[in-house]
C-alpha cells in the first residue's frame, strides 16, 4: 500500500484573507494560544481558546487527543492556530497536533497583534463545541529525543539552535549551528517569503534532503517557528528536540562555548 | 470585509538617500565566495582578502562569525537606512549595532553564511560595506558638525562625498601597502586633519583679489603602535588641487610604502623615514605630473546644490520641561551657525545603540531635523542636526523614554573604549566594558558637570594598537597585562596630555594602572588638578602645563603626579583581592589571550 496520499501537501501557513473565507464557510477550526484573560478581551470570531500553558501542564498525547476531540477537531479537520508571539507558540501547538497524527494543521501568517492593526473581525464570544473522534497515529519521525541527537548528528544530521545569537555563544549542543528565531521573520509576517528562506539555507549548505533537528532553550517555542520554518520551504525531514536545551543541561550533557571574547558587554540592552 | 492596507503611507517631504553606495551584486558575489571557501576550493587568505575588501572582519578567536563594518562616507545616514540596519541587526546580529570612531555603524557576531544577506539589506537601502576594511582607501570622514559648525569657513561635506565617489572602487585604491585614511574636518577644533593619512580643514585665500576655496592640508599622520602628527603640505591648496593632491599621495604610498613589513606599512612610516620635506617634494612633483596628465579627464563631482531644509511644524505644547534638560542639553547640544537651530549629540556606551533605540532615533529624526538626516561623530557618538532650538525639549523627552537622554556627550563624562576583547583578536582587555564603567561612574558623580572637565577626553584601547585612539586623550589607557608571582592581572598603560586639535599632542607615558584601578586613578588625578590648579585652568590646560614641566611647587612634572598615584596603585595579592585579578565582564582568572590581526591582511 504505498499510496500517493502521502505527498499530500499541507500550507504551513494561512494568509489572512484566506481564514477569513474559510471561516465565512465554516471548514476551519481555529485555535488561539494567548491567555485566557487575552482571549476574552476579543479574539478571531469563531476561535477556541488554548492557552500555552494549559496544554504544556500535560502535553502527552492521550491530553491532547482529548483537547482535540472536546474541541470538535476530527481526523480530516482544518485547524488553523495563532499566538500574538511572533508564531512561536502557535508553531508549538501546531506541531504537538501533528505529533497526535493530525495532518490538517496551519499557523496564522500573522500574529493576533498585526491581524488587529489591520481593522479584522474581532469578537468576544466563545463557540460552542461538539466532541468528535479523533484517531491516535503518533509520528515519531517528527520528535527528536537527547538520545537520538548524538548518533543521528554522527550520521550527518544538523542541529539547529534557534535561540538568539548571544545565547547561541555563550552556551548551545556541541556542533549545533545558531539559527535565530528573528531570523525567520519578516515586516509583519512570522515567516520570510520562501524564496529568501530558501537562500538562507542554502547560503548554509542545507540541502533538501538532509535530516534537521531544531532546538531551542525549554519548551520547543522558538525552534517550533524553526521547524515550521524549515518545513515551508519543502525540508521533510525535519525533527523537533522537544524537550530542548533546557533538558540537555538537567542531563549534564556536554555543552559549548564561544570561549574567551566577551560578547555580552557589545550588547547596549 | 474590506481589504485593508497595513502599510501606513509615509510623508513626501522626508529625505531619503541621495547617493546609492551599495552594488547587490556584490552581496551575491559575497555568498559564492563563502561556499567556495567552505567548499576549500579558496584559501584561507585569499578568502580573508576579498572579506575584508567587502567590509568582514573575522571575530575574537573564530573566522566563523564576522564583524561587518558598514561605509558610511562623511558619517551620514538616513532614517530609512536606520531602520533598516536596525532589521539586519535584529535578524543576524546581536540586536546592537556599534558605532566606530570613524563614523560607521558596526554589527557583531554575524554568521559568515549570512554576511550576504547583510550587504544585501544594506544594498536595497543604498548602503555599502566595500573597502570598509582591507588594504584600501576606508571611509572618508567629515566632522559632524560640517555645515552647521560656526567657526567653520565652508561646509567641506560636499567635497568628502565627491572624493568617496572618485576612490570608492577605484583600481588605485584595492590594493595599497596598508590602510589609508582621508578625514575632513569643519575647523581646527571639530576633527582630526592630524592624526590621519591626509587630514583636510577648510580654508579662504585671497588670490588676485578674489576669495578663493582651498583646505590645509596634513599628510602622514595616524594613531598606532607608533603614532606621527601631520605635516602641513603647503600654505594653501585650492580646491581645483583637491583631487590631484590626494591621487599623487595615494600613488606615491602604493609606489613606495612598505610592502615587506605590515608593522612599518602605513604612510606615516615612509614619511618618517624618508623625512618630511623630501616626501613633500615628491607630492608636489607628483601633482604637477597628474596636473598635466589628468586635468583634461578627471574631475570632482563636487555637489555644492545646499541640503533642502524642511520646514519643521511641531505643534504641540509641551506640558512642562523634563528633569534633568538643562543639564542634559549645557552638554549635549551646540549651537549652529544657523540662527535658531542646534545639534544634537547622543551619549552611546561605547558606541553602542540596541536596535529599538535606532528606531527611535530613525523617528526623531524625521520629526524633529530639518534635513532629514543624522550623521555619526567621531567619538562612538551619534549627531541630529538642523533642530530648533524650541524643539529641544520635546527632543530630549523622547530620548529619555528610550534611555538614551544621558548627559555628557560632549564632556569627559562621554568615554571612548575600543571593542577590546567583545570582538576583537588583539585585544588584551576589556577595554569596551571598561569605557561603560567609567562613563556610569561619571554621570551618576556629575562630572559632566564640572566646566574644568569639559574640555578633556578619556579614550580606551584594549591594546597597544590605538582604535580607541588612547594617545590623543586628555587621558588615555591601553591595555596589557600584569604579573604579581604566578597570578596576572589586566591592566592599562596610561599616557597623560593627548590632543587632536590645532595643538595635536601625543599622550605622555605616566604609569601602569590595574584595570580595577583605573577609576580611582582618573578621580585622583582630577583631585591633584583641582589641588594645583590655576583659576580659570582646566584639566587639559594643566596637564599641558605639567607636561611642559612647569606644574606648581607640589606637582612640577609627570613624575610627581606618578609618585602621588602610587599609593593607589598598590596591587593586593590575589588571597587579598581575587576580583583585582579579573578583568571587567569575566568570572574566571585574567589570562591574556590573542590571535591573528585583521586589520594587517
Amino acid at each position: 500500500m504505498c499510496g500517493l496520499s502521502k505527498e499530500k501537501t499541507t500550507r504551513v501557513t494561512i494568509d489572512a484573507d484566506d481564514l477569513r473565507s474559510e471561516i465565512r464557510d465554516k471548514s476551519v477550526k481555529v485555535l488561539d494560544i494567548r491567555k485566557e484573560e487575552d482571549y476574552k478581551q476579543g479574539h478571531i470570531p469563531g476561535a477556541i481558546n488554548l492557552p500555552l500553558a494549559s496544554l504544556l501542564a500535560d502535553d502527552s498525547p492521550e491530553k491532547v487527543l482529548q483537547y482535540a476531540q472536546s474541541f470538535g477537531i476530527g481526523d480530516e479537520t482544518s485547524v488553523v492556530v495563532y499566538d500574538d508571539t511572533f508564531g512561536a507558540l502557535a508553531s508549538r501547538v501546531a506541531w504537538t497536533l501533528e505529533y497526535i497524527g493530525h495532518e490538517n494543521v496551519s499557523l496564522l501568517g500573522i500574529t493576533f497583534s498585526t491581524w488587529k492593526r489591520l481593522g479584522l473581525e474581532i469578537n468576544t464570544e466563545s463557540p460552542s463545541t461538539s466532541k468528535t473522534n479523533h484517531s491516535l497515529k503518533l509520528q515519531p519521525q517528527i520528535l527528536a529525543t537527547s538520545d537520538y541527537l548524538v548518533p543521528a548528528k554522527e550520521k550527518g544530521a544538523v542541529l539547529v539552535d534557534n535561540r538568539e545569537r548571544l545565547n547561541f555563544l555563550e552556551q548551545h549542543i556541541p556542533g549545533a549551528i545558531n539559527i535565530p528565531y528573528k531570523m525567520l521573520a519578516s515586516g509583519q509576517n512570522i515567516l520570510r517569503p520562501k524564496e529568501d528562506l530558501k537562500r538562507l539555507m542554502q547560503n548554509r549548505n542545507i540541502s533538501s534532503n538532509s535530516e534537521i533537528i531544531t532546538y531551542c532553550g525549554s519548551v520547543g517555542t522558538l525552534s517550533g517557528l524553526g521547524y515550521y520554518a524549515l518545513k515551508s520551504i519543502g525540508l521533510d525531514n525535519v525533527k523537533l528536540y522537544v524537550r530542548s536545551f533546557k533538558e540537555w543541561k538537567s542531563l549534564e550533557k556536554p555543552i559549548e562555548k564561544q570561549q574567551d571574547a566577551n560578547y555580552w558587554d557589545l550588547s547596549a540592552e | 470585509m474590506s481589504n485593508t492596507n497595513v502599510n501606513q503611507p509615509k510623508p513626501d517631504n522626508l529625505p531619503a538617500h541621495k547617493i546609492n553606495w551599495g552594488r547587490l551584486d556584490e552581496a551575491e558575489r559575497f555568498a559564492e565566495q563563502v561556499k567556495l571557501f567552505r567548499q576549500g576550493k579558496l584559501t584561507r587568505d585569499d578568502f580573508r582578502r576579498f572579506r575584508l575588501q567587502h567590509g568582514a572582519y573575522g571575530s575574537r578567536m573564530t573566522d566563523d562569525y564576522s564583524m561587518i563594518r558598514l561605509k558610511l562616507p562623511a558619517g551620514e545616514v538616513y532614517s530609512e537606512q536606520l531602520d533598516k540596519i536596525a532589521d539586519l541587526s535584529d535578524s543576524f546580529s546581536i540586536g546592537s549595532a556599534h558605532v566606530s570612531t570613524r563614523q560607521n555603524f558596526q554589527l557583531h557576531w554575524v554568521a559568515l553564511e549570512d554576511v550576504s544577506e547583510v550587504l544585501r539589506g544594506l544594498a536595497e537601502v543604498g548602503i555599502t560595506t566595500r573597502e570598509a576594511c582591507g588594504n584600501s582607501v576606508r571611509s572618508i570622514m567629515c566632522s559632524p558638525l560640517a555645515g552647521v559648525c560656526p567657526e567653520e569657513i565652508f561646509d567641506p561635506t560636499p567635497y568628502a562625498v565627491a572624493a568617496t565617489k572618485f576612490l570608492l572602487r577605484n583600481p588605485m585604491s584595492q590594493l595599497l601597502p596598508r590602510k589609508f585614511k582621508i578625514n575632513f574636518t569643519c575647523c581646527e577644533k571639530h576633527g582630526m586633519a592630524r592624526m590621519v593619512d591626509i587630514g583636510l580643514i577648510p580654508q579662504h585665500a585671497e588670490i588676485n583679489g578674489k576669495t578663493q576655496r582651498g583646505f590645509k592640508i596634513f599628510l602622514g599622520g595616524g594613531l598606532g603602535a607608533q603614532s606621527f602628527v601631520g605635516h602641513q603640505l603647503e600654505a594653501f591648496t585650492p580646491e581645483e588641487e583637491l583631487l590631484n593632491t590626494i591621487i599623487s599621495v595615494i600613488r606615491i604610498f602604493d609606489r613606495l610604502g612598505n610592502r615587506d613589513n605590515l608593522a612599518r606599512a602605513r604612510m606615516r612610516y615612509l614619511v618618517n623615514e624618508m623625512g618630511w620635506e623630501k616626501f613633500q617634494n615628491l607630492v608636489l612633483k607628483e601633482r604637477a605630473i597628474m596636473k598635466m596628465i589628468l586635468s583634461l579627464v578627471v574631475k570632482l563631482e563636487v555637489d555644492k546644490t545646499p541640503d533642502v531644509l524642511r520646514k519643521l511644524s511641531i505643534s504641540s505644547e509641551m506640558p512642562s520641561i523634563p528633569q534633568g534638560y538643562s543639564r542634559w542639553a549645557k552638554s549635549n547640544t551646540v549651537k549652529q551657525k544657523q540662527p535658531g537651530f542646534s545639534s544634537v549629540f547622543l551619549t552611546l556606551e561605547s558606541g553602542d545603540v540596541t536596535s529599538n533605540q535606532l528606531r527611535v532615533i530613525a523617528d526623531i529624526a524625521r520629526e524633529f531635523t530639518a534635513d532629514g538626516q543624522i550623521r555619526n561623530g567621531f567619538t562612538q557618538d551619534m549627531v541630529f542636526r538642523h533642530v530648533k532650538n524650541e524643539d529641544l525639549p520635546r527632543l530630549y523627552a523622547k530620548l529619555l523614554e528610550v534611555g538614551l537622554a544621558n548627559p555628557g556627550a560632549l564632556t569627559m563624562a562621554s568615554v571612548v573604549g575600543c571593542s577590546g576583547t567583545t570582538s576583537c583578536n588583539l585585544a588584551l582587555t576589556n577595554s569596551h566594558r571598561l569605557a561603560k564603567e567609567i562613563q556610569r561612574k561619571f554621570i551618576e558623580i556629575k562630572i559632566d558637570e564640572d566646566d574644568d572637565l569639559r574640555n578633556s577626553t578619556i579614550k580606551i584601547s584594549g591594546c597597544p594598537n590605538s582604535c580607541g585612539q588612547h594617545e590623543i586623550a586628555t587621558i588615555g589607557f591601553y591595555g596589557g597585562g600584569g604579573r604579581l608571582g604566578k597570578d596576572m592581572y589586566p591592566l592599562y598603560n596610561m599616557l597623560l596630555g593627548g590632543r587632536s586639535d590645532e595643538d595635536t599632542t601625543l599622550g605622555h607615558t605616566c604609569t601602569k594602572v590595574p584595570a580595577k584601578r583605573v577609576i580611582p586613578t582618573i578621580l585622583k588625578i582630577v583631585e591633584i588638578f583641582k589641588s594645583e590648579k590655576r583659576q580659570g585652568e582646566t584639566l587639559d590646560m594643566w596637564m599641558c602645563r605639567v607636561l611642559e614641566g612647569n606644574g606648581g611647587p607640589n606637582v612640577k612634572s609627570l613624575d610627581d603626579i606618578k609618585e602621588l598615584l602610587k599609593s593607589t596603585l598598590v596591587v593586593p595579592t590575589k588571597e587579598q583581592d581575587e576580583d583585582f585579578y579579573t578583568d571587567y565582564g569575566n568570572d574566571g582568572s585574567y589570562h591574556a589571550k590573542t590571535g591573528r590581526g585583521e586589520c594587517a591582511a
